[in-house]
């Protein structure tokens, strides 16, 4: 074994895993062909719960057309996909259940919190739903809206693609439960207006 | 005093059905017979045929269902217990959610019972609009139906096919109502705010391409004889029996049953408008199918006939301490500014009484049984869920027959869960 | 004074001491409502159901907690709970309404599932949200909640549960 460590840490892989590819000029080609395969065809798994489950299939179907992006196929089988897409508001008896699909799903994995309900409660804020799934299961990605429309789960779906293109989603988390981890300015939380983000998409 | 009947169910030969057995128990079982072909599986609640977070423990043997029973309360949101804390103007935002493919008749089922409370009067405009929306919800509501049973049963197209109907009347109500779902349009008083311009033209551009798209549905699945093999004789409930279970909509007229309430005890104005009751006559899930499929027709005649005999007039009551003022009057009007301060804060304040209001949802009986204590928060809101009743119905549709017919009998009941569980 | 049936048609709200089926009635915005004792309730449901309101299209609990104005019949004593009925006739085209008065003390009726089985998922609700037992149901357990929930969240001593909205802010990066 000692030998194979020895050989990955002269072509550059490291300890880091997949993470490490980037370090070397080898397999830096590498790298980015490994992110283009996996955001070019997130596989999400069919966690629709309530309303937004709706818009999710709407964003699915011919007018909105997630195929584009090569997602048309939701997974019923945790162990295939790889995006979770929490669609609707998760209550107390769901959440379990919810934990046990994430656990099933291999990395690696991404979850899109999708409406109000899944990311922070909505209006919903009562004994029986979990306010913001991110108490459950780590959230990479959060789109706003009761329903949020076709296009702005689009939206979400498509920064998620530019992070995982951009290398920011594809590290191992150091500890399960890690969220993505994004931060807010103090002063952007409180009277400055904050400057948006305009994510730019279309990359390669 | 009159002696308490046998089971009613029993007494029509259906009986032992449902899986009364708790969690523990349904995942060890007490007794291991080697040769007992029995097991209790469990399906849900994560899993693509059914509808939403329905979860389902079968006994099966072999591939045949003996008996089963559906678990519910994954989706249970405390709505009935949120109502109580919003006012009567805020209501329809909470119960809107509630039924997610036709809220408009969750709100309207609340504004009826708030308006009876209230005794006030609705004018015209405001109830044709209405029907037309609710009719236009049915509509939709009856095409994600079509779209969703076509994907459960393997017709995958329809998926696609259902969707792309569906769009356009989605595109309608987010001109009129701002929201494609969910949309809060219907208020105690009327509705939010008037049809646009041009509203006519949308329609008819509507019902012009859709007769010919449900005729592409039928050369999909009425007349494919996969589609029949698949769904007729499965899944059959007769008429006492679903009464006796209480389940209404396609559920009961499946059975042979004509009860609509729109045309039994009219509401709006329905009884002014033309259009069939759609019956079936083996109580299957092909039965079931076909009357939602035809019912489009029927909603297609009924918005027909809104276009042509749409009245003019306001589009809400104009009680000012109920509805809100127009915003342009706020600025002239002291008064104005008061009331809607008043209506947006407070909330208007309901007299005491109970009422229970039902419309036919596209699921069937939907009723909100209101209590109010003279405050301006509903004492008690419940709404009466078409699927949460005819959900009962399951165990009897899929007993006897066999595991893979159990999703497209699910499909057929078409539950919606966030009203089951509310 | 005035007939219940006439006050039911004209929409009136009307509690006299009138008796339909034994049991005291009044009416509430045009819709005739019986009031049976927790004991007259079974053989009432019994005499409605021969009487042809062969549906139960609605079951569901009341919390009357903080004495709450409500108009009831002479006779009829208030109690915390009540549990409301709702029948439909479908032949004669008519609804009626049974309101039982349930003590706050060990709140339980018997059931109606043997005569009315859909029922039964209504019963279940009233039993999850409001502690009110239904004796000789055939499946007395949480529909709604998980089954190892405490409490009864309908009832109106039961809080709603919300949590402090704050804007969180998130560390890392």
């Amino acid at each position: 074994m000692a030998d194979i460590s020895d050989l990955k840490r002269k072509i550059g892989l490291g300890d880091d895993g997949l993470a490490g590819l980037g370090h070397s000029v080898f397999t830096a080609p590498i790298a980015d062909l490994v992110k283009w395969a996996r955001r070019r065809s997130l596989m999400p798994a069919t966690f629709g719960l309530a309303c937004c489950a709706i818009e999710m299939m709407a964003t699915g179907t011919a007018h909105y057309d997630m195929a584009r992006y090569g997602m048309e196929t939701f997974r019923a089988s945790p162990r295939q996909a790889d995006l979770m897409i929490v669609a609707g508001r998760v209550s107390q008896k769901m959440a379990p259940v919810l934990r046990q699909i994430y656990d099933q799903m291999m990395e690696p994995k991404w979850v899109i919190s999708m409406g109000v309900c899944a990311s922070s409660g909505g209006m919903f804020n009562n004994y029986a739903i979990v306010q913001g799934v991110d108490q459950v299961v780590p959230v990479d990605m959060y789109a706003p809206g009761c329903p949020p429309g076709p296009e702005t789960l689009l939206h979400a779906i498509l920064a998620l693609h530019e992070k995982i293109r951009t290398g920011e989603l594809s590290e191992r988390r150091a500890t399960t439960g890690g969220g993505a981890g994004f931060v807010l300015d103090a002063a952007q939380a409180t009277d400055a207006q904050p400057e948006p983000v305009i994510i730019r998409t279309g990359g390669r | 005093m009159s002696t308490v009947d046998d089971h009613r169910l029993a007494a029509l030969g259906r009986q032992d059905a449902v899986l009364r057995i708790s969690e523990a128990e349904a995942e060890a079982p007490a007794v291991v017979d080697p040769d007992d072909e029995r097991m209790i599986i469990n399906m849900g609640p994560q899993h693509p045929s059914t509808h939403g977070v329905l979860r389902i423990t079968m006994e099966l043997q072999g591939e045949v269902v003996t008996r089963s029973k559906p678990v519910i309360g994954y989706l249970h949101t405390g709505m009935e217990k949120t109502a109580e804390d919003l006012t009567f103007l805020q209501g329809p935002t909470n119960v809107t959610r509630m039924d997610y493919a036709s809220p408009l008749f969750t709100e309207l089922a609340f504004s009826l019972a708030v308006e009876e409370l209230l005794e006030v009067e609705i004018p015209d405009r405001a109830t044709w609009i209405r029907m037309l929306m609710c009719e236009l919800n049915r509509m939709s509501s009856h095409l994600l139906f079509l779209a969703t049973n076509g994907m459960d049963l393997g017709a995958v197209g329809m998926m696609i096919y259902g969707w792309r109907e569906r769009e356009e009347v989605l595109r309608f109500f987010e001109k009129v109502t701002g929201l494609r779902m969910n949309h809060n349009y219907i208020r105690p008083g009327g509705v939010a705010a008037d049809l646009p311009d041009g509203w006519q033209q949308d329609l008819e551009q509507i019902l012009a391409i859709l007769p010919s798209r449900l005729e592409e549905f039928d050369v999909l699945m009425t007349g494919q004889p996969i589609w029949r093999d698949r769904t007729q004789g499965i899944g059959v409930l007769t008429t006492d029996e679903a009464i006796a279970l209480g389940a209404t909509g396609p559920l009961l007229r499946s059975t042979g049953y004509a009860w609509d309430l729109r045309r039994a005890m009219p509401y709006l104005a329905y009884d002014e408008v033309d259009f069939d009751i759609v019956v079936g006559t083996y109580g299957d899930t092909f039965d079931r199918y076909a009357i939602r499929l035809n019912e489009i027709r029927e909603s297609m005649r009924i918005v027909e006939q809104c276009i042509d005999m749409m009245p003019a007039g306001p589009y809400r009551a104009e009680d000012r301490k109920v509805t809100p003022p127009p915003r342009a009057r706020i600025d002239e009007s002291m008064e104005a500014l008061i009331h809607h301060f008043k209506i947006f804060t407070e909330g208007y304040k309901v007299p005491a009484g109970e009422v229970y209001c039902p419309v036919e949802s596209p699921r069937g009986e939907l009723a909100c049984y209101m209590v109010s204590d003279g405050g301006s928060k509903p004492h008690r809101m419940h709404i009466r869920a078409p699927s949460f009743v005819n959900l009962q119905t399951l165990p009897y549709l899929v007993q006897g027959g066999l595991l893979a017919d159990a999703i497209a009998v699910i499909s057929s009941i078409d539950p919606i869960m966030g009203e089951v569980d509310r | 004074m005035s007939d219940p049936q006439d006050a039911a048609e004209t929409g009136e709200d009307h509690t006299g001491p009138e008796l339909l089926h034994g049991v005291p009635m009044s009416s509430s915005r045009g819709q005739v409502v019986l009031h049976p004792g927790a004991d007259a309730y079974l053989g009432l449901m019994a005499d409605l159901l021969s009487d042809g309101y062969t549906m139960c299209v609605d079951l569901c609990g009341v919390d009357y907690l903080g004495a709450v104005d409500r108009r009831l019949p002479a006779g009829v004593t208030a109690e915390r709970y009540e549990v409301v009925v709702n029948l439909l006739d479908l032949e004669g085209r008519r609804r009626i309404r049974v309101r039982v008065q349930v003590a706050a003390t060990d709140p339980a009726l018997p059931t109606i599932t043997p005569m009315y089985p859909g029922a039964e998922a209504m019963e279940r609700e009233a039993m999850d949200m409001f502690g009110i037992v239904f004796e000789g149901h055939p499946d007395p357990t949480r529909i709604l909640l998980p089954e190892d929930w405490e409490g009864h969240p309908l009832r109106k001593d039961y809080a709603m549960g919300r949590i402090p909205v704050q804007f969180k802010a998130v560390e890392g990066r």
